[in-house]
């Protein structure tokens, strides 16, 4: 055991704290500063000085007041009790601080994530004198409907199942004692993991199933694999935390964690209140019961937001060992690297580009490794898929946490503010934005939606090109002087951008988005598009295409419950009206030619 | 027993060091003295064994480093507070400025507040009626929200301020409210503005006012919002009010910001504001809000004029990033004589779609608010577009589009200073303006909202024009058959209501 360590106050500035008299600690443990103890993590250490940014209000610090080191990095608790709860970015319960502090955070507050009050049925899945690894399932409880809480063995631990306890236990009981090598280990229903240190898995896999996120311009132009990576940077009121939103309500991931990471807590509590009455359409249960919320907001301190985001993937790569696909909303990775650069500065780094410090890259390209499928300890699959919004002053893509984003990120979800303008959301920009994940989900596109998947959004993104190439020409001469097929590619390109790509979230049925639904849609507006160039082609103008009235039903398809039958119904009408205006087109230009 | 140092070792800008100093808290309040005999007040902003560092929030003129006396008082700073504060008029640092007497305190709070718990957050979702067109339709306030107004030199943002102040209600509800003002460089003429604007509507008596004007310490305005919100949140949280805190002009507290951190000499960030503006900014912002299971709330209306209109200067765009939305006015609507010039597509409410719609509006509010938009921005575009190619060459729908920016401009975002419009009338005047455009456009408005709320005849005029258009050119256009469409669909509609 490391002989306690015990220093004073030197220095105060803002939520950095100068300690000495801390010979032997090490770097990035925890402290307790000052007589109201709070909490803080040593982030330099020179001679027997040590740095610490203090994840509180520092406010009445004094100089030469206590500083003791836990001689722990900073650690969180992983056990059942996490789902469907709110904490900071230290991972302290927000419900439970409300009940001691009441309305207002108060300092100094300590307490522990999980309920230690509250009893779990635990179910054994092995039997004494078992031998068990690390990483393996001992047991579940039944976390809550939707999810099973798995008890882990710890990392590092392994040896021979001594006692195995079952029934009703608080998370702090003993569930079982393994004999190890080293001595008896005791098992409870939690276990710590310290947030800076990636949790061990057995092999990394290449991304192959998509991420559904029920979001037409996402899943079928620009998707994301389960276990990839993608940022979604765009100025303010462009839609980034409705975009978030939206895809922590309807990913079919297993497990959500939500990170408000610097932002507003009004939308914090939008979440909180919306989710337990939303149901995933997946297990038709509430999605909070798969959610896992991490709100640390603007005003709260900063150190503790630049916590925040390890907290919450370490929750991700904890389910993600149970077996589980998980996904890691962080809103926004730009506050987090605001607070790594407001920290720098207070420590009189020498900055890097704009002011943020030069290891701003290597942090962003640490977290995001974090993400993967992976094959876990116990050979169960799982993954991490995390989707970072960032927010760039002034919406500028060329600053630094965009583009150091950009370089580990695969997908980029490029936000608009001129689209945003226009009311059109998601405002997601489809000429700028990319997915690389698109061959590698390729082979699941063919064979779980359609065959002719890929070559439909291949030819949907053509028009798309095209139309913005005929748009420059518009800007000059006007519409009128495009030729006809020109016009149609105008024409189709308006209905893939308002009857396919925009979709509102808060719509019933449009809200969510299925695989089939997108292809059906996609297909009905292809149809159309091809069977109408074929009636250009026999002398049909723009103008009658125009106002067929299955126009109208095409736009509405996206709000159709029943979308299989709307599509066939609309197939026969486009069949239908374009043929009859075919024959009249012929019979004027027969007028015409006597 | 409260030590009192003459050990003032260095000034610089607004800052001076003090001496072997000894248990000296971080954020502490600090008198000084200066030999004239003036007392002056300061705050702790770095400490170490030996040293303090120490912001003066009415300047360093006249410090000198031998006679100055120095005390730290041993807390944060604090404001007394009581329910006397209505109607009152203080200085940007609390001292009463309108010759009252000094506040008895029923509580003394710091200045700081602490955040609210995001768990006891009540989200904000009462509609407020501002009598603004454009607010109430298109970028709706509710209580608890904070919605800046991004203006610039010259525009009347105060105007604008004065009168949501002067028509803010919330529907069917008398409930106690009051309005806060905190100005931060703003010139005597603009404080006497407000300060008479709330007179001559007899709202006096619910205002407090804090000034600090532009002839007033530039640090001091570091202080004014802090202490302006401190009262905010005891008359909502203490005393249930409705409050509506008004801040201007923030720009003005940026640039105070500026100046200590250059004095600190800080590794700047952008445009030389310090690394922490956003969290600055935020430990304002956040403060508004709701909180579970009490009554009051407090709703910020900040005002900021952006340099050179900037909007993506530091201050306008991290203030976006953390408050829920704008109010953008635009010097071009200003210039075309249109009031209140409040340029809608870059506005934005994001607390909208909680205060509006059944029971709260009107079902159709957020399918009428998308259409006016996109309808809006389609006219807006096609006017540059015609620049370039000229009104000829478009087609008939494009000119019921252009038709349509115009009247949204001059009817609906234009009214009087003194027009207090309901939000019936509000939709009243949008569902006419809609109903100029072929129902096969209202794409954004569900379909039984236009069979109910269609105005037949509203575009009569546009209708002739377009038949004769069509006379003309025989191949047909995209309008004529959505007009035939139209009318048909109207009828149908009409008979729906007869047979109801």
């Amino acid at each position: 055991m490391a002989e306690k360590i015990k220093g004073k106050i030197g220095k105060i500035a803002g939520p950095v704290v100068v300690a000495t008299g801390m010979k032997g600690s090490k770097m990035y443990d925890v402290v307790r500063v000052g007589k109201e103890e709070l909490l803080g993590e040593i982030i330099q250490l020179n001679q027997d000085k040590a740095i610490i940014q203090v994840y509180e209000d520092t406010t009445g610090l004094k100089p030469k007041e206590p500083v003791y080191s836990t001689n722990k990095p900073l650690t969180i608790e992983l056990g059942p009790g996490i789902l469907a709860n709110i904490y900071d970015g230290i991972a302290r319960p927000l419900e439970a601080i409300a009940k001691m502090s009441g309305d207002f955070i108060a300092r100094g507050i300590s307490l522990p994530a999980l309920d230690r009050k509250k009893e779990w049925d635990f179910k054994p899945k092995v039997k004494k004198g078992d031998k068990v690894e690390q990483g393996q399932i001992i047991g579940t409880v039944k976390e809550t409907a939707v999810i099973e809480h798995r008890i882990l063995v710890p990392v590092g631990v392994s040896g021979t199942i001594e006692i195995i306890n079952s029934g009703k236990m608080t998370v702090d009981k003993t569930a079982a004692v393994i004999k190890t090598a080293k001595g008896k280990e005791t098992v409870k229903l939690y276990q710590e993991w310290a947030v800076r240190m990636p949790r061990p898995f057995k092999q990394k896999l290449a991304p192959v199933t998509p991420l559904v996120t029920g979001q037409r311009v996402f899943d079928t132009f620009f998707p994301i694999a389960k276990g990839g990576t993608a940022a979604i940077p765009g100025p303010f009121g462009s839609g980034k935390t409705v975009t978030q939103h939206s895809l922590a309500k309807w990913s079919d991931a297993d497990v959500i964690i939500y990170v408000g990471c610097g932002e507003r807590g009004n939308e914090m509590t939008e979440v909180l209140d919306e989710f337990p009455h939303l149901i995933d359409p997946k297990s038709g249960k509430p999605l909070m019961e798969r959610t896992v919320m991490i709100a640390n907001t603007s005003n709260m301190p900063v150190a503790a937001r630049e916590a925040s985001v390890y907290t919450g993937v370490t929750i991700a790569e904890y389910f993600r060992d149970m077996g589980y696909n998980t996904a890691l909303m962080a809103d926004s990775t730009s506050r987090w690297a605001e607070a790594m650069r407001e920290i720098g500065a207070r420590l009189e780094e020498m900055p890097g580009e704009e002011g943020y410090p030069a290891y701003l890259a290597s942090r962003l390209a640490q977290f995001y490794e974090r993400a993967g499928p992976v094959v876990a300890l116990n050979k169960k699959n799982g993954s991490v898929s995390i989707i970072g919004a960032v927010s760039p002053p002034g919406g500028d893509f060329s600053e630094p946490v965009t583009q150091n984003t950009l370089r580990m990120t695969k997908v980029f979800w490029a936000l608009d503010a001129p689209l945003a303008y226009r009311r059109h959301f998601p405002a997601i920009n489809w000429l700028t934005s990319y997915s690389l994940y698109t061959d590698e989900l390729q082979h699941y596109y063919k064979k779980e939606v359609a065959k002719d998947f890929t070559t439909m959004r291949q030819e949907a993104m053509t028009l798309l090109q095209k139309e913005a190439e005929l748009q420059e020409i518009v800007q000059l001469v006007g519409p009128d002087a495009l030729p006809e097929d020109e016009k149609l590619v105008l024409f189709t390109s308006k209905s893939l951008k308002e009857d396919f790509l925009q979709q509102n979230a808060y719509h019933d049925v449009d809200a969510f988005c299925s695989l089939e639904k997108q292809f059906t849609m996609l297909k009905t507006i292809l149809g159309f598009y091809n069977r109408a160039k074929q009636s250009v082609n026999n002398g049909a103008k723009i103008g009658k295409i125009a106002t067929l009235k299955v126009n109208e039903k095409i736009a509405r398809l996206k709000e159709q419950k029943d979308f299989k039958k709307a599509s066939k119904e609309i197939g026969q009408e486009i069949e239908q009206e374009l043929a009859k205006l075919e024959k009249e087109s012929v019979r004027t230009i027969g007028v015409k030619q006597e | 027993m409260i030590k009192e140092y003459t050990s003032v070792a260095e000034v610089t800008g607004p800052l001076m060091i003090v001496e072997k100093v000894e248990d000296v808290a971080y954020g502490e309040l600090v008198q000084v003295t200066i030999s004239s005999g003036e007392k002056r007040f300061g705050q702790v902003l770095e400490v170490n064994e030996n040293n303090a560092v120490v912001q003066l929030f009415e300047g360093t003129k006249g410090i000198d480093t031998k006679n100055t006396k120095v005390r730290f008082v041993g807390e944060t700073m604090k404001m007394p507070l009581s329910k006397e504060m209505l109607g009152r008029v203080f200085d940007g640092r609390g001292e009463p400025i309108d010759g009252g007497p000094k506040i008895i305190a029923d509580k003394k709070l710091d200045i700081n507040g602490l955040s609210i718990n995001p768990f006891r957050r009540h989200h904000p979702e009462d509609f407020i009626q501002t009598g603004i067109s454009t607010i109430d339709l298109m970028n709706t306030l509710v209580r608890g929200q904070k919605l800046p107004i991004f203006s610039g030199a010259g525009l009347p943002h105060n105007n604008l301020a004065a009168q949501i102040a002067r028509q803010a209600s919330v529907r069917g509800k008398k409930e106690s409210f009051a309005v806060v003002f905190a100005a931060m460089g703003i010139t005597n003429e603009e404080a006497l503005f407000f300060q008479n604007e709330f007179k001559r509507t007899g709202a006096s008596e619910r205002v407090v006012m804090f000034l600090n004007l532009a002839d007033d310490p530039a640090i001091e305005r570091i202080i004014t919002p802090r202490i302006a919100l401190t009262a905010a949140e005891y008359l909502a949280f203490e005393k249930d009010m409705h409050v509506l805190v008004i801040m201007t002009d923030i720009t003005n507290y940026c640039e105070a910001l500026r100046e200590i951190s250059a004095a600190r000499n800080e590794v700047p960030g952008r445009r030389g504001y310090p690394g922490y503006m956003y969290t600055d900014l935020a430990t304002l912002y956040e403060r508004a809000g709701k909180i579970r299971g009490r009554d009051g709330s407090i709703t910020q209306i900040p005002i900021l004029t952006l340099p050179d209109d900037d909007i993506t200067h530091p201050i306008p765009d991290l203030t976006g990033y953390i408050t829920e939305g704008q109010f953008v006015l635009s010097r071009d609507l200003h210039r075309k004589g249109v009031y209140p010039p409040v340029d809608v597509l870059p506005s934005l409410s994001r607390l909208m779609k909680n205060g509006i719609g059944e029971g709260k509006t009107d079902v159709f509010h957020n399918n009428l608010s998308d259409q006016t938009y996109s309808s809006y921005a389609k006219g807006r575009e096609l006017r540059d577009l015609v620049a370039v190619i000229g009104e000829e060459s478009l087609d008939e729908l494009d000119k019921l589009y252009l038709k349509f920016a115009d009247e949204f401009e001059n009817k609906f975002v234009k009214q009087d200073l003194t027009e207090n419009r309901n939000v019936e009338k509000t939709f009243d005047i949008a569902w006419n303006m809609i109903s100029k455009l072929p129902k096969s456009e209202l794409k954004r408005i569900k379909t039984e909202y236009i069979e109910k709320h269609y105005r037949k005849g509203a575009d009569e005029e546009s209708k002739g024009k377009l038949s004769r258009a069509v006379e003309v050119d025989g191949h047909g256009d995209v309008s004529m058959s959505s007009v035939s469409l139209n009318s048909s669909l109207a009828s149908k509609g009409k008979k729906k209501r007869k047979a109801l």
